[in-house]
C-alpha cells in the first residue's frame, strides 16, 4: 500500500514539554517533563503507520499534538505542506475536518446523555458545511450503516450498546467529516480479543474504501504488525526506530525494538523453548530528567561510553544489509531476528 | 460463518461479541487472518427484526418523561406538589373565612366543625392561614432555589471549567460567602429593610445561599471537562459554548439537582426561621414560620397550632427532596 507520493503529514521535530511549577500565588518554573522530545515522520496517502511503546513514551502526546489538542512547544505538523501546528480559529476548524481521532475507550469517549444520532451528528453541527441542510440524518444513518450497525438505532443511548459497537459509534464519528488523515489512540485495547478483531478488520475495510491514511497508536505489537504498513517505535518521547513492518518485526536493529519484540508471546511451546527473551532491567527513567545520549543506555545490554555523550541520531545506519536497512537510532545497531529466533 | 454474520449486532444486549473464530484462542502473535477473525461483508448487522415496540425513536425529554411517568415518587410528590401550588396562589378556593379576620372572642378554640384546625390566641382561623401561608414559603423555596442554581451553577461552571486564575480568585470569593453562616446573614440583609417582603427574603437567601452549590459544580465540571467525550468535542472543533451547554453541563448537573432540592427545603425551612425570629416576613403577610413562631407560646396548652403549620412544611420540604431524586434519575440514562 506504501506509495512514492508526495507525504500528506509531515512531522518535524515535534517537542512538548509540560512545564512542571511550584508555588501557589507566584508558580514558577522548576523543570519540564519531555513528553515528546523531537520526534520525525511522514504519513502518505492511505497508509497505516504504528505507532508502539510502552505506556509513558508519549505515544497519546504525540497523538493530541497531531490533533491540535495540545500545543506543540517547538516543531512542526505538516498537513500537505502546511503547518498546523500553530492554527487557530477558522484554519484549525478546517483542520480538523481533514484530520480526526478515534479515541481509546468507547465507553468514555461517547457521552452518555446524548443518543447515537446526535453524536455522530455532531460533526454536522459544528461544521454546517459539511453536510447539505437536512440531510444530516439520514448520513448519519448511512456511516451506521457503513461501520456495520443498525441504522434504525440512532434514537439509542450509548450505554444501550456493546463495547465494539460503542466504538464503532466512535470511528463513525470519526468518518464523519469524510478525514483523510485518521489518528486512533489505541482504539482496541479496551476492547475483548474478540472484538478487536472485528475493529481492526472494519478499520481496514473504510482505509481500503476512503484512502485514509492512519496513524495507529498502540502497545499491542500484534496488532500493530496485522494493520500498519509502516513501524515507529518510540522511547521515552523519541522515535528510536523507524521503518517498513516487515523492517520493524523481522529485522529490528535497535535493541530497545528487539526487547518489546521478544516480550510478544509465541504460541508455539517447542519454539517459546528455544526463544531468546530479552529481559530489560530497571524502570523506565523520568522523562523530567531523562538520561544523558542515548535515552536508553541505562537499561541497554550494548551501552558503552559513547551512549552516556553523544546521543544516537535517527538514521539510517551503515554495515546493515537488506531488511536491515531502515532507520535507528543507536550506536550499536545490528539486526537481531527475535521473532523467528528458533 | 454467515450464522455468525447474521448473530452480530442485533440487539445490543445480545451476544453479539461472541468470540466466534479459532485462529485467535491460541494467542498467535499476530493478529489472525482476515478470513477467520470476522465479518465486514454487507448487510453485517441484522435486519431490522430484533426491534419490538420499545424501539420506536424517542427523544431525550420525551425518553426522561416516559421514565418519570413509571415513577411512584414523582407520582406522590408532584400530586401534592400540585395541591399546595393551588393552594398558594389560589387559596380562596380551599377556603372561604379570612385568615386576617381574629375576633379575640374566638381565641385557643379547639377544632371544631367552624374551624377545622381550631383558632390560634389571636382568634385566628388556624386551617385558612395555613392554607394561606403555603404562598410564601413555596415562593421563597423557588425563587431561592432558582437563584442558588444559576449564580452558583455559574459561578461553579465557570471556576471548573476554565481553571487557573479564574477559579483562585472565584474560589476565594466563595470562601469568603462560606465564611459567613447563612442565617446570621440573612439576618443583617433583612434588618437593612425597613419594608419587607418575600423578595427581600429570597434576596437574602440567594446572596448568601449560593456557594454550596457553586463548589459542587466546580468539582462536577471539573470531572467531567477531562472526560474523552469532551475531548473528543474539542477535536471536532466544537466551541467553549457548545462543549459547555452539550457536554459539561449535562453530565455535571446531576449532583446539583439533588442538592438544590435538598436546599429547597431548607430555604422554606430558614424562610420559617427568619419569620419565627421575627425579622423574616411583616407580620402582615402570613408565613408558617411566623405561625409557628407564635404558637411556640401556648405548645403546652394547645400543641395542635404548631402542629399543622409544622406539618405542611414538613410535607412540602419533602415532597421537593423526593421530586429532585425522581428527577435526577429520569434525567441520567445510565439509571434506567
Amino acid at each position: 500500500m506504501t506509495t512514492a507520493a508526495e507525504p500528506i503529514l509531515q512531522v518535524q521535530n515535534l517537542v512538548k514539554h509540560f512545564p512542571l511549577t511550584q508555588g501557589i500565588l507566584f508558580q514558577k518554573q522548576i523543570g519540564a517533563v519531555k513528553a515528546v522530545d523531537g520526534v520525525n515522520f511522514e504519513l502518505t496517502q492511505g497508509e497505516t503507520l504504528g505507532l508502539v511503546g510502552e505506556s509513558g513514551c508519549g505515544k497519546s502526546t504525540v497523538a493530541k499534538l497531531l490533533m491540535n489538542l495540545e500545543r506543540a512547544t517547538a516543531g512542526q505538523v505538516r498537513y500537505k505542506g502546511e503547518d498546523i501546528s500553530k492554527v487557530s480559529g477558522k484554519a484549525l476548524r478546517s483542520v480538523r475536518r481533514n484530520i480526526q481521532m478515534v479515541f481509546q475507550d468507547p465507553y468514555t469517549s461517547l457521552n452518555p446523555r446524548m443518543t447515537v444520532a446526535d453524536i455522530i451528528g455532531e460533526p454536522y453541527a459544528i461544521h454546517p458545511e459539511a453536510a447539505p441542510k437536512g440531510s444530516a440524518k439520514h448520513r448519519v444513518q448511512e456511516l451506521l450503516e457503513l461501520v456495520g450497525l443498525n441504522p434504525e438505532h440512532i434514537n439509542r443511548y450509548p450505554h444501550q450498546f456493546s463495547g465494539g459497537q460503542r466504538q464503532r459509534i466512535g470511528i463513525a464519528r470519526g468518518l464523519a467529516l469524510n478525514p483523510e488523515i485518521i489518528i486512533c489512540d489505541e482504539p482496541v485495547s479496551a476492547l475483548d480479543v474478540s472484538v478487536q478483531a472485528q475493529v481492526i478488520n472494519l478499520m481496514e475495510k473504510l482505509q481500503g474504501e476512503f484512502g485514509l491514511s492512519y496513524v495507529f497508536i498502540a502497545h499491542d505489537l500484534s496488532i500493530v504488525r496485522h494493520i500498519s504498513d509502516r513501524v515507529a517505535v518510540m522511547y521515552l518521547g523519541k522515535i528510536v526506530e523507524i521503518g517498513t513492518e516487515t523492517e520493524i518485526y523481522d529485522h529490528p536493529t535497535h535493541p530497545y525494538t528487539q526487547a518489546l519484540l521478544s516480550a510478544v508471546p509465541v504460541p508455539d511451546p517447542a519454539a517459546r523453548q528455544h526463544r531468546e527473551r530479552i529481559i530489560l532491567t530497571g524502570d523506565v527513567p523520568s522523562p523530567a530528567n531523562p538520561p544523558s545520549g542515548c535515552r536508553f543506555r541505562t537499561r541497554c545490554w550494548k551501552a558503552q561510553e559513547i551512549c552516556a555523550q553523544e546521543e544516537p541520531l535517527l538514521q539510517i545506519r551503515t554495515g546493515l544489509q537488506g531488511h536491515a536497512v531502515h532507520a535507528s537510532a543507536c550506536h550499536f545497531a545490528e539486526e537481531k531476528d527475535i521473532v523467528h529466533s528458533h | 460463518m454467515p450464522e455468525h454474520d447474521r448473530q452480530r449486532e442485533q440487539l445490543p444486549t445480545s451476544s453479539d461479541e461472541q468470540p466466534h473464530f479459532g485462529s485467535i484462542e491460541t494467542p498467535s502473535i499476530f493478529l489472525a487472518d482476515a478470513e477467520g477473525t470476522t465479518v465486514e461483508k454487507s448487510g453485517a448487522y441484522a435486519a431490522p427484526d430484533g426491534s419490538g415496540p420499545q424501539d420506536k425513536p424517542r427523544g431525550a425529554w420525551a425518553e426522561a418523561w416516559r421514565e418519570l411517568s413509571r415513577s411512584p415518587r414523582f407520582y406522590i410528590s408532584g400530586v401534592i406538589l400540585l395541591l399546595l401550588l393551588t393552594m398558594a396562589f389560589f387559596p380562596g378556593w380551599f377556603t372561604d373565612q379570612d385568615p386576617r379576620f381574629c375576633p379575640i372572642a374566638d381565641s385557643n378554640m379547639e377544632a371544631s366543625s367552624a374551624h377545622w384546625f381550631g383558632t390560634n390566641q389571636q382568634g385566628c382561623d388556624i386551617y385558612s392561614r395555613t392554607i394561606y401561608g403555603a404562598r410564601a414559603s413555596i415562593i421563597v423555596g423557588i425563587a431561592t432555589t432558582a437563584i442558588i442554581v444559576l449564580l452558583g451553577g455559574v459561578v461553579g461552571a465557570i471556576s471548573g471549567y476554565f481553571g487557573g486564575w479564574i477559579d483562585s480568585v472565584l474560589a476565594r470569593v466563595t470562601d469568603v460567602f462560606f465564611g459567613i453562616p447563612l442565617l446570621l446573614a440573612a439576618l443583617v440583609f433583612m434588618s437593612a429593610f425597613e419594608e419587607r417582603s418575600v423578595w427581600t427574603v429570597v434576596a437574602a437567601l440567594g446572596a448568601f445561599g449560593w456557594m454550596q452549590i457553586a463548589r459542587i459544580m466546580r468539582g462536577s465540571v471539573i470531572t467531567v471537562k477531562s472526560a474523552d467525550y469532551v475531548v473528543a468535542a474539542k477535536a471536532l472543533g466544537a466551541g467553549t459554548r457548545r462543549i459547555l451547554l452539550r457536554h459539561v453541563l449535562p453530565n455535571a448537573i446531576a449532583p446539583v439537582i439533588v442538592v438544590a432540592t435538598i436546599s429547597l427545603g431548607t430555604f422554606i425551612a430558614t424562610e420559617a426561621t427568619l419569620s419565627f425570629l421575627g425579622i423574616g416576613l411583616p407580620a402582615s403577610e402570613i408565613s408558617w414560620g411566623a405561625d409557628i413562631s407564635s404558637a411556640t407560646t401556648v405548645i403546652r396548652d394547645q400543641p395542635s397550632q404548631l402542629f399543622y403549620p409544622s406539618l405542611f412544611l414538613s410535607v412540602t420540604v419533602l415532597s421537593f427532596i423526593l421530586l429532585g431524586d425522581a428527577v435526577r434519575d429520569a434525567l441520567d440514562p445510565k439509571l434506567r
